[in-house]
């Protein structure tokens, strides 16, 4: 058995490996998937309200960029409901049954979202214009609800619930309802959809803010900078909030993962905040200390007891404590930093009804989009990493679900490549897009649904 | 009928749309790679993209609707199957990425070397995904998925008569369809000599895919007893079937009639998916896992069948209302002068 333990490990370590950069790809996808149809209804609803074709000419092309990054999460998505059974086979084969309807429900979001994507952006030039617009209501529902139902899932292996385990490991009481209304969907489920609403917001908005320090000041620029950023800098405040809750939550739910995010080593009262440090079995090197606000964070006094790392066996910690504090802090920081350029614009706004005109304000709104998806990732590296060494907490190990079939690193290796130019080519494309949209007409016929040209043009071009 | 029974009916259902939708997707990329370059292959081409552009996103939901079904309803043959059959499933899910990769950018690519990379990842994925499917469909017919985490051989559980005849015969179903598809769109889009070059590769397709059944025959009676036996029972009024739908359409594509090529051809491929079904019924892994055996808690089993129902509800008239816009756009086009 012993000898059996080192190839499995570094099997679990591919699996990992993989799961991690996938869901990491996949993850930035699916929020502008969730949150730019919103962005883009909202231009589109000000471009006919106000008869304003700048507002309906960004609404139009964010379509089509929605189009393009909406085909590349499908088949990121796809790829990751194949890595559930590829990489996890034990994993679903104990608990598939109790949180797999919460899946169903998510494809039926999905397939909703399709659609309505589909009949969206292929409407522009056939439907009425608003009955245009409210074919696209239905994708911004459904892509919350999709959300939802995702992160539920991963809620549920943070606070499993809706089944018992019996004496031989096997699961009775089965039941996936309370398994979907597990207790941490209440806070992830709005954390995870107010981060998808801030990564669309300031991802676009940066777009618009590099246009501009380039010179491009137009009233285009302007409008797309300000419709996301608005969007995203009321999200933001909200998202601190709940932010502040989870981590609360998550002190009561997942004591020791709470305890591995703020590097607390042992159970005590009176525990001091750091910011960054390294951190050691005996304490955290380095760093920022300032006492006792840990405890208060966690119970509003300093008297509040916080849980340490010491309450458990060193094999159930989760690993890497330096990097998962650190992935902690930086998302915080990133996130009172956006707060503050929500901030800048709103108070700017009220004081002259205009943007703030400096060109800091441009330089940050450029730099935030890269920013949030920092955020993004760091807290997907917190409440992933933070779990282990658990797959589902508490109840079954990550190494005891992992497939036995050999040849993960093989395609860790091929993923990440593809991965790699998968990228690259979205990027390329978007690019190549966009400057022919500022050199050219628009042409109507791009995009994978978009409107149909005639077929006559279309073999006259060179193909 | 109990529950588990419904749940695999349910999950069959998804396993026949995908193969019609997907299936016929797969085939207009084969198809995309097989026409000759030249201006009539220039506007082949164009017919598939343009054919399968607002669909394709929708017509692949139904394999992520598969594999839902499968982990819920039936956890333990979802662990055995993708542990097992590792490889041909991992190369299917690459191939899956090129292919959606390859459609998606082929309209938006800024250059001329860009576009054509991608309608080659397209084509070429297009051919290699349906037949690693196939193989795990043959893997699975053929009783070499034991229950476990990867019991089976990582190897020769695909590589084998049984998987590589019903690999190719799925790529060979795919194209038949798409080319019956694609030569009523050419029709509907008043290009007669695209309509009869893709009834022609039809009728081509249609032979291929016949020959390959009739193969496949004496494959299964050699290498997958337990399904034969069933295709020549309980199936065999669905094997029939399949057969009369399939002459049926050859003999319509051979005299150049159009009307009811397109229904016939579905029936074929419906029919001997049915077939099959009803040849490994009771068994998810033949011999190995009935499906009463595999099947969830019956509370989970409830809620799938609830979820399908309400999925049945909002999707099939969004789909319905979305290939209808789709029709009406053509028919618009077709009128204006």
């Amino acid at each position: 058995m012993g000898e059996d333990l080192l190839p499995l490990a570094t099997d679990l370590e591919a699996a990992r490996s993989q799961m991690a950069f996938t869901l990491g790809f996949h993850i930035i996808l699916a929020s502008m998937g969730v949150a730019f149809p919103a962005i883009i209804l909202t231009a589109n609803y000000i471009g006919l309200r106000r008869g304003d074709d700048d507002a309906l000419r960004l609404a139009q092309r964010w379509s089509k960029v929605a189009a393009v990054l909406f085909a590349v999460g499908a088949i990121t998505g796809t790829v990751l409901s194949f890595e559930m059974g590829l990489l996890w086979p034990d994993f679903m084969s104990r608990f598939g049954e109790v949180f797999g309807p919460a899946f169903a429900l998510e494809g039926v979001f999905f397939f909703l979202e399709a659609i309505f994507m589909a009949i969206y952006i292929f409407g522009w030039r056939r439907l009425r214009p608003w009955v245009h617009f409210w074919t696209g209501v239905p994708v911004v529902l459904s892509g919350l609800g999709g959300a939802l139902s995702v992160v539920a899932v991963n809620s549920w292996m943070n606070t499993p619930e809706g089944f018992k385990v019996a004496r031989d490991g096997s699961l009775t009481d089965v039941d996936p309802l309370n398994a979907l209304l597990n207790k941490a969907v209440a806070y992830e489920a709005p954390h995870m959809i107010l981060a998808a609403y801030m990564v669309a917001g300031f991802l676009v908005a940066s777009v618009y803010a590099v246009g501009m320090l380039r010179g491009r000041r137009d009233r285009h620029h302007r409008l797309g900078l300000l419709i996301p950023l608005t969007l995203a800098a009321i999200a933001t405040p909200i998202q601190l909030g709940v932010g502040d809750t989870a981590a609360r939550s998550i002190a009561d739910d997942q004591p020791v993962k709470f305890a591995a995010m703020e590097c607390v080593q042992k159970t005590s009262t009176d525990v001091t905040e750091y910011i960054f440090g390294r951190c050691t079995s005996d304490g955290i090197k380095g760093g920022i200390g300032i006492p006792g606000l840990d405890s208060w964070l966690v119970g509003f006094s300093t008297n509040t007891k916080v849980t340490g790392l010491d309450s458990v066996r060193p094999d159930d910690r989760p690993p890497a404590n330096t990097m998962l504090h650190w992935a902690f802090d930086i998302m915080v920081g990133v996130g009172s930093a956006l707060m503050l350029l929500g901030l800048w614009l709103g108070a700017t706004w009220l004081l002259r009804r205009d943007m703030p005109r400096s060109r800091w304000f441009l330089r940050a709104t450029a730099v935030s989009g890269v920013a949030a998806v920092v955020a993004l990732e760091c807290g997907w590296i917190v409440t992933e990493v933070g779990r282990q060494p658990w797959i589902v907490y508490g109840v079954m190990r990550t190494e005891d679900a992992v497939t036995e079939a050999s040849g993960v690193w093989i395609s860790l290796a091929v993923v990440m490549v593809l991965y790699a130019a998968l990228g690259t080519a979205t990027v390329l494309v978007l690019r190549a897009m966009t400057r022919r949209w500022r050199t050219a007409d628009l042409d109507e016929s791009e995009g994978p649904y978009a409107p149909r040209p005639d077929l006559q043009d279309m073999s006259e071009e060179p193909a | 009928m109990s529950t588990a029974d419904a749940a695999a009916a349910v999950l069959w259902t998804g396993v026949t749309l995908y193969a019609v939708f997907g299936g016929a997707d797969f085939g207009a990329g084969f198809w995309t790679l097989v026409v000759r370059g030249g201006e009539r292959g220039t506007r082949a081409r164009a017919l598939i993209a343009w054919a399968i552009g607002p669909v394709w996103e929708s017509n692949h939901v139904w394999l992520i609707f598969v594999l839902v079904v499968l982990w819920t309803g039936f956890p333990e043959a979802f662990a055995s199957i993708m542990s097992t059959l590792f490889i041909p499933l991992s190369l299917a899910a690459l191939g899956i990425v090129l292919r959606g990769a390859g459609f998606a950018f082929q309209g938006v690519a800024a250059r001329e070397r860009g576009r054509r990379l991608a309608t080659g990842a397209f084509a070429l994925s297009s051919v290699l995904t349906p037949f690693f499917m196939g193989t795990v469909a043959g893997a699975v017919a053929s009783g070499r998925v034991p229950i476990g985490n990867a019991k089976g051989d990582p190897v020769t559980s695909w590589v084998n008569p049984v998987s590589l005849l019903i690999g190719v015969l799925f790529v060979a179903a795919g194209a038949y369809l798409a080319a019956v598809f694609l030569a009523s769109d050419a029709r509907r889009f008043g290009d007669p000599e695209l309509e009869n070059y893709f009834a022609a590769r039809a009728l081509g397709a249609a032979v291929a895919a016949g020959v390959l059944a009739v193969a496949g025959i004496f494959v299964l009676h050699e290498d997958a007893r337990y399904i034969y036996d069933g295709l020549v029972s309980e199936g065999l009024p669905l094997v029939i079937a399949s057969a009369v739908c399939g002459a049926a359409a050859l003999v319509l594509l051979w005299r150049g009639t159009r009307r009811g090529v397109r229904v016939l051809a579905v029936g074929a491929v419906v029919a001997v998916i049915w077939g099959w079904g009803a040849a490994q019924y009771p068994y998810l892994l033949p011999q190995k896992l009935t499906i009463e055996e595999g099947a969830a808690a019956s509370e989970t089993l409830t809620a799938l069948l609830v979820v399908f129902g309400v999925a049945l509800v909002l999707v099939v008239p969004a789909l319905a209302l979305l290939y209808t816009l789709d029709q009406r756009t053509v028919l618009e086009e077709e009128a204006e002068p």
